[in-house]
């Protein structure tokens, strides 16, 4: 990593540090903009709102944003193509489908709507890869990516059939509210399941970012380097399902993190793994906790997350766009 | 002759069932030596290059690398000892020449290893001799045909690999370029290099083989010396038109 790129990678850690400090603090509890530090240590009330509300959903903002921009810049070097988003391969697809099925008959109990999407992200995942492996056309990558389009247009269909077959005055607003991703129902207990799968995949990952610059490689140039490229690409690209898949269930759509944030990381630092992932960790889980921030201290009800990273984010991904890189 | 590099007896391969690329090929190629790989388009250049790789495995025959037969070697092992400058190849992110060479030390690099200032001093070093050293900060993207092309040259040096295979290395290349290239395979040899390049153009390998393959629809037509292979009745078979062989101030001119 060169140096200007550890020194804005320092940089943005202690921002990162800082914004989590203050997001503890900002809230409407007891009065818009939040507690003072003091207020801990007097208000039994406040401490009790920050370690069993407040502390969970940073968490959670954190991992999210995290695991998204990680496994979005994870799957683009993999795919070799930088329109990739971690959502991809029938696990955002599958993950809605799940949830709404959860809602739909399965008691629509938080816990129940969870296990419900984890388990259809991989059921959206394992359709993908088996359907790429019996298709008769193209490489790898371009199997993948067709059989990904096809999966996540088939579990879309169930997700539309689902909602049309939802109550529309409780069921129906309840995927809707899901669909639009949000942390409000965040606690210890279903933040701790989504923490013991992401992190390991997230840890490997990121010990695997140097073998990450390789696989960029066509597939003759990797594998004489030494490199297996399909079964790494696999590899590698299972970890960071399983941590989408984790984060998903607990927060819903959240989209333009896992595509924006790569990019951003990678306009700053370069596109050497080794700098870009750390930088896209950091970028991703600050961005998503700033956001989450506004979902829920900007107005006295909660903005959905997914709208807000979206808003954001596409935003952001324009402006990048639009200014000229530096060569 | 010492050990062949590569021995090669009874080579038959395809990539679909009873359409066989190339045909029952035997021959020996030189240790270090420049061997060309000649033929027209289309006839099995690069497949027999990624064969000698290891990338594939073939249908019937054998393949011998430094004595020992390629299948044997791990996968760390065979790295070590054959390195591919692939044709230009995309490189969908803007990685800087230095990060990019760098990747040629993975074989010596763990799963989960990062490089090391050693292994980044050793990419200093090969972008230093091939003098190229004014790239390094470079993103690959933006350099032309003939800068990419050392870039990859420099990245299969960075591997220390005693085999160098090379698939069509000047083929879009002007003249400047195409002639800086050859001179730099001409000299591998006696850096200890073994290297193999093909080629559509006869007149790269007639300037710096040592030995010479012609393969024409997957067979292989003559393997020998220059002298022996660049022969008018030879060359315009393989190449299907008449062509003319000349000598002019020592070098071999065909028209």
């Amino acid at each position: 990593m060169t140096r200007r790129g550890r020194r804005l990678l320092a940089g943005l850690s202690v921002g990162l540090a800082l914004l989590a400090a203050g997001s503890l603090l900002w809230g409407r509890y007891p009065a818009p903009p939040g507690l003072t530090p003091w207020a801990l240590w007097r208000d039994p009330l406040a401490w009790q709102l920050v370690w069993k509300l407040r502390l969970p959903r940073l968490l959670a903002a954190l991992t999210t944003g995290g695991v998204l921009a990680v496994a979005g810049l994870t799957m683009q070097m993999v795919f070799r193509n930088p329109l990739v988003e971690p959502g991809f391969l029938g696990v955002s697809p599958g993950a809605a489908f799940g949830a709404a099925l959860g809602i739909l008959y399965l008691g629509a109990s938080p816990w129940a709507v969870q296990l419900s999407a984890t388990v259809f992200a991989f059921v959206g995942l394992g359709l993908t890869y088996g359907l790429a492996r019996r298709l008769r056309y193209g490489g790898w990558i371009l199997r993948m990516v067709l059989a990904g389009l096809a999966v996540s247009a088939l579990l879309s269909a169930g997700l539309g059939l689902l909602k049309y077959l939802a109550d529309p005055l409780t069921q129906l607003p309840e995927i809707v509210f899901w669909l639009l991703g949000g942390l409000w129902g965040t606690r210890w207990s279903n933040l701790l399941p989504v923490l013991l799968l992401s992190l390991p995949a997230l840890a490997l990952l990121w010990a695997l970012r140097w073998r990450l610059n390789l696989l960029t490689l066509s597939e003759n140039a990797a594998f004489a380097l030494g490199a297996a490229p399909a079964r790494e690409r696999a590899g590698v690209l299972a970890l960071a399902v399983v941590a989408t898949a984790a984060v998903v269930s607990l927060a819903g759509m959240i989209g333009w993190v896992g595509l924006m944030v790569p990019h951003l990381a990678r306009r700053l630092v370069g596109a050497d793994a080794r700098a870009a992932l750390p930088t896209a960790l950091v970028l991703g889980s600050g961005f998503t906790l700033l956001c989450d921030d506004l979902a829920r201290g900007l107005v006295g009800g909660e903005i959905p997350l997914g709208i807000l990273t979206s808003l954001l984010g596409a935003a952001a991904f324009l402006l990048l766009l639009s200014s000229a890189p530096k060569t | 002759m010492n050990t062949p590099a590569y021995r090669v007896r009874g080579l038959t391969f395809g990539y679909r069932p009873s359409r066989a690329v190339l045909k029952d090929l035997n021959f020996d190629l030189p240790a270090q030596a420049v061997t060309a790989v000649l033929g027209p388009n289309a006839t099995g250049k690069s497949t027999l290059l990624h064969l000698l790789l290891g990338l594939w495995s073939a249908w019937e025959g054998s393949i011998h690398l430094l004595g020992k037969p390629l299948s044997a070697y791990t996968q760390a092992a065979r790295s070590r000892l054959v390195a591919l400058v692939p044709q230009r190849e995309h490189v969908p992110f803007a990685f800087r020449v230095r990060e990019y060479v760098l990747l040629g030390r993975s074989p010596y690099l763990g799963l989960l290893a990062q490089p090391t200032e050693d292994d980044q001093a050793q990419v200093e070093g090969v972008l230093r001799r091939l003098g190229i050293a004014s790239l390094a900060d470079r993103q690959v993207a933006s350099l032309s045909g003939g800068e990419h092309q050392m870039v990859l040259v420099a990245r299969a040096l960075v591997q220390n690999a005693p085999v160098l295979l090379l698939d069509e290395p000047t083929a879009h290349l002007d003249l400047g370029n195409k002639r800086r290239i050859l001179h730099l395979l001409r000299d591998l040899p006696a850096a200890g290099h073994t290297v193999v390049f093909t080629t559509h153009d006869p007149q790269a390998a007639a300037h710096v083989a040592d030995y010479i393959l012609m393969l024409r629809g997957g067979r292989l037509l003559f393997a020998g010396p220059p002298a022996e292979a660049l022969t008018p009745a030879r060359l315009s078979t393989l190449y299907d038109v008449p062509l003319q062989v000349t000598r002019f101030q020592g070098q071999t001119v065909i028209f």
